[in-house]
This record gives C-alpha cells, sequence and structure tokens, in this order.
C-alpha cells in the first residue's frame, strides 16, 4: 500500500475497519470525534455495524453485548467518555470476551480541555474497573504506529480474550502524518466456540461475569491471572534509541517518548552519551528490559505529559539502583523537545541523588516555569 | 367387559425452553411465572434455538440457569445496550431483556428509554413488584406513594422522595416503541392475558416492529413482608389503581395479528 498523509482519527479508524472490525459502538468527544464520523460513514456502507450510542456507558455495554457473539468489536472515546466505560471494562474483564478500545486522551482531570495529555495511564494501565483484571495497553507516537497498533490490539485481543487498548492523546489523534494502510482483510466467517450466537443445534450457554461462589471466583481470578502471565512472558514491546553507551537514558511513551527523541538527537549532536527507551506496551510494562538498562546506564530522566504516572513503574524497574529524574508537563500543555534537552543537559552536569523522591525535585523546579507563588 | 384404551394426553408438561433446574426464587415470587410465560411463548414460536436472552442485576440474575437458549448476563441496568449490541450483529435472533424495576426504570432509565427511541427490534419483559428485591427490600423508583420499605420505613413520601415511574405509559410515547402493554400477574386470567402479551411483543421484534416491553406487575412476599395470598391482594387493591393494566402503544401491524 503507498503512503497517504492521514490524520490520526482517521487512520486508526480505517485501520480497524481493515483489520476486520465487525461492529463500533461509540459517542462524540473532542479529540477523537472524526474516528466515530470515520466509522459512521464507512462500516454502514460496508454493511456493517455502527451505532451512535446515548452514553459512553451505553457504547461499551453495547461493545459488551456485541462482544459476546465472537464478533470484532471496538470503541473509542476521550478521557471523561473512559471514565464512564469503566463499569463496562469491569465486566467485560470478567466475562472474558476480546474488545478493542482507543482511547484519544486530554487535559483532564474532571471535564479539564481538550489539549494532549497522557493523564489517563493510571486508570488504564493500573486500574480503571473495579476487581483484579489487567488489559493490554498499546501507546502509538506516530500515525504510522497507530495503525500498526489498532491492528495488534485486535490480534491481540482475541489471542487471549482480554481488553486491549491503544492509549493515543490528542496529539496523535489530530496531527497528519503520511502512513501506510494495512490491506483489507476479509471478514471472519467462523466464530469461537464460547460465542454466544443462539443454541443452534447444540447445548445453550451463557456468557456472564457472575460467579457466586467465591471458590469459583477466585478460580475465575487465578484464571485472569495465567493468562496475565502468558501476556507478560509473551507481549512486551518497546523501541530503544542510541541506548548501547547511553549514559543518561531517557524514558517516555507516546508523544512524549517523541518529543523526547527529538531532545536526545539534538544532545547527541552536542557529543552527548543520550539515548531513549520508549515503552510500546504500557501494560504488560517492559520491567525487565529496563532493569537491565538500569545495570548499564547512570542516570535516567522520566518525561510524561502527566504528574508522574509511567515515573513509578520506573522506580519499580530500577529498583534504586540508579537516580531518577521527572519531567513532566500537565493538563494538556505539551513539552516542546527544548524543554527536555534543557532537563537532559542539567542531569549530565548535575549530581542526582539516589534517594529522595524525583516528583518533589520536579515539582520545585517546575513551580517558577508555570509562575506558581505560595 | 370390554376396555378401550384411552390415549394418555399430556395435559401439562415443563416446556423445552425451560430448564430443570431449581429456581432460587423465594416460594411464591412471580418471577417464576413470568419465567414460565416466556418459555412456553419461545415453545410456542419455535424460536428457542435463535432466541438470546439478556439477565439483569436483580432476584433474576440468574435467570440465564432456568432458560434452554443462549444468554448473558449484564450489569446494573445495562440490559437494553448489552442487547441493542447483539441485535445489532446478530438482527436475525430474537433478542430479549429481563429486568426489575431497580434495573430497568431507576439505574437503567437511560438505556431503557433510548433503545425505545431507537426502535431497536428488542423485547423487554418488565417485572415491576414496586421494590427491590436482591437487595432486601429498598424502595424502588416504583414503589408506591406511601408503601414501606427499608429504606423508606415511613412511607414513601412524595415529597422528598419522588412519584412512582410509570415506565409503560412513559415509553410508549415514544416513536420508536411498536408494542408497549401493562399485564399483571396476580390471578390466572391475567396470567393468560400476560402470556399473550408476551407473544405480541416476540411477534413485535420477528416482525420488525420496533421496541416491545411488556410490563407484568408482580409480587414480592419476602420484602413486601405479607403472605403469598395476601401479596396477590395487595398487588390488586394497591398496584393496579396505580398502574392500569392495558395497551399503551400497539403498532397498527398488530392490530389484526390473532394469536
Ligand atoms: C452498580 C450497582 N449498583 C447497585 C447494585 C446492587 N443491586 C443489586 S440488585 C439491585 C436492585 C434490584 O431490584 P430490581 O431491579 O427491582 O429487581 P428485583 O430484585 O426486585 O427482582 C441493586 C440495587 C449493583 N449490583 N450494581
Amino acid at each position: 500500500m503507498p503512503k497517504e498523509l492521514l490524520k490520526g482519527n482517521v487512520a486508526m479508524a480505517e485501520a480497524a475497519v481493515r483489520a476486520g472490525v465487525e461492529a463500533y459502538f461509540g459517542y462524540p468527544i473532542t479529540p477523537q470525534t472524526e474516528l466515530l464520523e470515520w466509522m459512521s460513514e464507512r462500516l454502514p456502507a460496508l454493511g456493517r455495524t455502527f451505532l451512535q450510542a446515548e452514553s459512553e456507558v451505553a457504547a461499551i455495554n453495547m461493545l459488551y453485548g456485541a462482544a459476546c457473539t465472537g464478533a470484532r468489536v471496538m470503541t473509542s472515546s476521550s478521557s471523561p467518555g473512559i471514565s464512564l466505560m469503566m463499569e463496562g471494562l469491569s465486566y467485560i474483564a470478567g466475562t472474558e470476551v476480546p474488545v478493542v478500545l482507543i482511547d484519544v486522551m486530554r487535559g483532564g482531570p474532571g471535564l479539564g480541555n481538550i489539549a494532549p495529555s497522557q493523564g489517563d495511564y493510571n486508570q488504564i494501565v493500573h486500574g480503571g474497573g473495579h476487581g483484579d483484571y489487567h488489559p493490554i495497553v498499546l501507546a502509538p507516537s506516530s500515525i504510522q504506529e497507530a495503525i500498526d497498533f489498532t491492528v495488534l490490539a485486535f490480534d491481540l485481543a482475541e489471542k487471549y480474550r482480554t481488553i486491549a487498548f491503544v492509549i493515543a492523546d490528542g496529539n496523535i489523534g489530530q496531527m497528519m502524518e503520511p502512513a501506510e494502510l494495512p490491506p483489507m482483510r476479509p471478514l471472519r466467517t467462523e466464530y469461537p466456540e464460547w460465542a454466544v450466537r443462539g443454541a443452534m443445534g447444540r447445548e445453550h450457554h451463557f456468557l456472564s461475569s457472575i460467579y457466586i461462589d467465591p471458590k469459583d471466583e477466585e478460580v475465575t481470578n487465578y484464571r485472569l491471572m495465567q493468562v496475565w502471565n502468558r501476556i507478560q512472558a509473551n507481549e512486551v514491546r518497546y523501541r530503544e534509541y542510541y541506548i548501547e553507551d547511553a549514559e543518561l537514558v531517557v524514558v517516555g511513551f507516546g508523544t512524549a517518548g517523541r518529543i523526547s527523541l527529538s531532545a536526545v538527537r539534538n544532545a547527541r549532536a552536542q557529543g552527548l552519551k543520550v539515548g531513549l527507551f520508549r515503552p510500546i506496551t504500557l501494560s504488560p510494562y517492559p520491567f525487565k528490559e529496563l532493569e537491565e538498562i538500569s545495570q548499564h546506564a547512570k542516570k535516567i530522566l522520566v518525561v510524561e505529559m502527566n504528574s508522574g504516572q509511567m515515573l513509578e513503574d520506573v522506580q519499580r524497574a530500577v529498583k534504586g539502583r540508579i537516580p531518577v529524574e521527572f519531567y513532566g508537563r500537565m493538563g494538556g500543555m505539551v513539552p516542546f523537545p527544548d524543554e527536555v534537552l534543557a532537563e537532559i543537559l542539567r542531569i549530565q552536569q548535575e549530581e542526582i541523588p539516589l534517594d529522595g523522591d524525583p516528583r518533589q525535585r520536579w515539582m520545585e523546579r517546575f513551580a517558577p516555569i508555570i509562575n506558581w507563588k505560595n | 367387559m370390554v376396555t378401550t384404551a384411552t390415549p394418555v394426553q399430556v395435559v401439562y408438561k415443563r416446556p423445552a425452553s425451560l430448564s430443570d433446574t431449581p429456581t432460587h426464587y423465594c416460594p411464591g415470587c412471580t418471577h417464576g411465572i413470568a419465567h414460565r410465560l416466556i418459555a412456553e411463548v419461545m415453545d410456542e414460536m419455535n424460536i428457542r434455538e435463535r432466541a438470546i436472552g439478556v439477565a439483569p442485576v436483580g432476584c433474576s440474575v440468574f435467570a440465564y440457569n432456568y432458560f434452554t437458549c443462549d444468554f448473558v448476563e449484564a450489569a446494573h441496568g445495562r440490559a437494553p445496550a448489552m442487547a441493542t449490541g447483539i441485535k445489532r450483529v446478530l438482527p436475525d435472533r430474537v433478542v430479549f431483556t429481563y429486568q426489575g424495576d431497580g434495573d430497568m426504570a431507576s439505574i437503567g432509565m437511560s438505556e431503557i428509554v433510548h433503545a425505545a427511541g431507537r426502535g431497536e427490534n428488542i423485547t423487554v419483559i418488565f417485572i415491576n413488584n414496586a421494590i427491590y428485591g436482591m437487595t432486601g427490600g429498598q424502595m424502588a423508583p416504583t414503589s408506591l406513594p406511601g408503601q414501606k420499605t427499608t429504606s423508606s420505613p415511613t412511607g414513601r413520601d412524595v415529597e422528598s422522595m419522588g412519584f412512582p415511574m410509570k415506565m409503560a405509559e412513559l415509553l410508549s410515547q415514544l416513536e420508536g416503541a411498536g408494542y408497549v402493554v401493562r399485564r399483571s400477574l396476580h390471578d390466572p386470567k391475567n396470567i393468560r392475558m400476560a402470556k399473550k402479551a408476551i407473544r405480541l411483543a416476540f411477534e413485535t421484534q420477528i416482525r420488525g416492529l420496533g421496541f416491545s416491553m411488556v410490563e407484568l406487575l408482580s409480587t414480592c412476599n419476602t420484602n413486601w413482608g405479607v403472605s403469598v395470598l395476601e401479596a396477590m391482594q395487595y398487588l390488586k387493591d394497591h398496584m393496579l389503581p396505580v398502574y392500569p393494566i392495558g395497551d399503551y402503544k400497539v403498532s397498527p401491524a398488530l392490530e389484526n395479528l390473532r394469536v
């Protein structure tokens, strides 16, 4: 397929269409709406299902119902809408049916704004709905990755009967970039044995997330953890740039990772031994790989568009072996490569303590940037 | 003496659509009657193999154990959304939800109204027992004025707790609704009428005439704190005046249908 100039939201939608999505349910919210609009045109034209739901609560439960039939299904939203979907997600996790979600994150908390953010990291990677479950979470940093990860999300969701998220931010959703779409896959004609499609010539069965006897629920939780172990063992993905001889390694995902790469390249041009580690799966998180890096590198800088949500995972991997610093922008603000470069230069020169809290140190350095007065 | 063999005639048996699982419902509860009526209708229409039920959260959360058709179990109030998802990808299946009044008229109000508004081709069996059964007898949106429950201990005061939600009346206002009626399960005559309504509701769906709902006035002797017979009498004396039995919306296309 030739490269085309594509807007992120449209690219993800079309990637899903080509990956064989059979049904989409969603509700408009900026900066994700073009995705829904694209589906509203494409899916009915292809004889597939599109429905604008009355709310994200309804959308996720429509998705849940459609997923129970074994169809390839997805929804998309942005942060406040994703919050509303958390109940449904927990039910979907408990029922072990595959679904794909795209979250085009925006500034929060609350209504926040429509600017790019990475504030949903904790909600999606570490929590969200009630109970014990782990979704697969992919973080693209370009339109091409947004396309590729959308397709991958369907395959992973079905392989493990789990929830697969693509978490992009307003930047990825809204910007245009040349990228290549995959060829159109034929729709599936066979459905999994567990699907609820009517008891035609077979025993009736049901799909549910209720295990009223705690013994059964415990076994179910154990099974979910077994699946999660397989996912952790096989599906960790990440990208490394200039890591070989790097003394300072910057860690960032999605747009923050991409911006950091510009800063790292500038630092390299100045002869500094700096590299970038960009997690692609935020869940399962590349703990082992980061741990290895912390055995060679001297310092780590975590860059995020939030107040340091992934920072804590990096610290878990590094285990205090080398100093970790943090730089973040919040609430819809996006860091410039120069800001990250300035941090790189500072950290290269300064002695960074092994103990202490990188988030506290960042807050002190950050106060003047936003003209904060106590 | 000449004996003529009288052929054995089965006059009463378990419908094939009803499983032989013993139910967990309290003795005297009308959920069992409603289940049986649905199963009889599924048998008569020969739709069991293409029926997909959506169970609610409430006393009927295990409804899927009692039917021999495929089932899913929804989150509290979300059954109409889940049914929508199923029906949209499998339009030739017969999709129905089974919901209590807390499930449908309280937490699931948005989902039910929009499913009806869209004219979603699904059938809803709505069990109105004027109380939250499963959680132990709290006030429901359908509780009667003055009704004592564990969360309205001095009786439902409409000034502060609002008025009963009349779901059949409400949903019948929507253009997407093809068949919306209220029936009752308090005596054999009404039970027969209820069954006919369930049949018509499924016929509505099969004919693609839009959303269908049968509201079934039901009892909860356990949480009402009365005997089974007193519960039936209470329904008759107190629920019928607030919730009149009737056809609130019948698509013209159904009018000449005889079942
Ligand atoms: C989100 C959520 N809130 C509350 C509950 C607790 N809950 C379970 S059943 C129920 C009420 C059920 O009442 P109704 O729908 O009238 O059905 P019945 O039990 O009377 O048949 C409630 C509040 C729940 N399971 N989930």
